[in-house]
């Protein structure tokens, strides 16, 4: 029942927890959802999100823009890394539509993680460009549904057409240790990155 | 899609307008640039325990109750309020002014962090 800790003397801030954040991106059914929960300490939760963007409605003459709202779900997990370190993984909707919404999403990430259907490989590219180019880092997972391997790491650089290889790792996320290992190939490739 | 899935309460689907959210908020969205991100942390100040809460909107009370104990993320306050993120945003700006919360921004070097920062999550992680 202390909250003191946090917050009094002015020295309050160093008390608190540092947030951080990486994305789970992937098309619908992936498996985001799966992965975030194999690894968080409470269940993934879920919240909601409106986004309001201006917009010429197609059937309008007179071509008022109109103010459109949307709303966008997002599902959230949470991993205590330390006494002062706590992570947020963010399953990040994929479809195209509300990828006005990344660029929020994005900033301040560590990284993210392209969940990818191997049989479904195409799905990907989106996601794949939307972090080149903002030059996050990231690495592939590959959901191995069926528990085939059923194609190659390298098979999928060449497919994604990488600028830079990324780590492309074969998963179940439903198993904790197997979306460890996808974060982990995450973060020893920024690591790389950040060593330069 | 995702687990425990429901129709928010504050979605009008019939007129696709939102109500609630703007009532709870003064009509206010979080601004551009707003002093909150999703994972900024809040946790409630001890004087916020002396709080007439009678005279409250119960939201701030809410918030401030969740967020006695441990530090909360603005996306964990939203989903277990049932509320947008960005009028969690401004509720807590409310509670800033007030000086009943304190607020811890994400890292800055989130972006381009450190190798030891890696490193403290590589471990935190493999430690899971
Ligand atoms: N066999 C298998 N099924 C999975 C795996 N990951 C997810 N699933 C299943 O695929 C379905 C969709 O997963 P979900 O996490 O909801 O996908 P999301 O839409 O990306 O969040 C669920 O029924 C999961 O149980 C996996 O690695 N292997
Ligand atoms: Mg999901």
């Amino acid at each position: 029942m202390e909250s003191a800790g946090y917050s009094q003397q002015g020295g309050s801030q160093l008390a608190m927890p540092t947030a951080l954040k990486i994305l789970i991106a992937g098309g619908f059914g992936v498996g985001k959802t799966t992965m975030i929960g194999s690894v968080s300490e409470v269940p993934p939760l879920e919240t909601e999100e409106y986004m309001t963007q201006a917009s010429v409605g197609v059937d309008d003459l007179a071509q008022i823009p109109e103010k459109t709202t949307t709303t966008v779900a997002m599902d959230f997990g949470r991993i205590t890394l330390d006494t002062e370190h706590v992570l947020y993984l963010f399953g990040t909707p994929g479809q195209e539509r509300f990828w006005f919404m990344w660029d929020d999403l994005a900033a301040g990430a560590l990284g993210a993680v392209v969940l990818t259907d191997p049989r479904r490989l195409a799905d990907s590219f989106a996601s794949v460009d939307f972090f080149e180019q903002r030059r996050i880092p990231f690495a592939i997972g590959i959901n191995c549904f069926y528990g085939r391997r059923e194609c190659t790491a390298e098979e999928v650089n060449a497919a994604l057409n990488l600028r830079n290889p990324a780590p492309v790792v074969m998963c179940d996320v439903r198993e904790r240790e197997s979306s460890k290992r996808v974060l982990l190939a995450l973060l020893e490739s920024a690591k790389t990155v950040a060593i330069g | 899609m995702g687990v425990g899935k429901k129709k928010s309460s504050w979605f009008d689907e019939e007129s696709g307008y939102l109500v609630r959210p703007y009532a709870i908020s003064g009509g206010r969205t979080s601004p551009e640039g707003s002093d909150f991100a999703l994972i900024t942390l809040v946790v409630a100040m001890p004087a916020s325990r002396t709080l007439d809460r009678r005279r409250e909107q119960p939201e701030l009370t809410a918030i401030l109750d969740l967020t006695q104990e441990r530090p909360l993320a603005i996306v964990e306050i939203a989903a277990r309020l049932d509320l947008p993120a960005s009028v969690v945003k401004v509720l807590c700006g409310d509670l800033l002014d007030k000086s009943m919360i304190a607020v811890k921004k994400p890292s800055h070097e989130a972006s381009a962090p450190s190798v030891e920062l890696l490193e403290r999550v590589i471990n935190g992680i493999r430690r899971l």
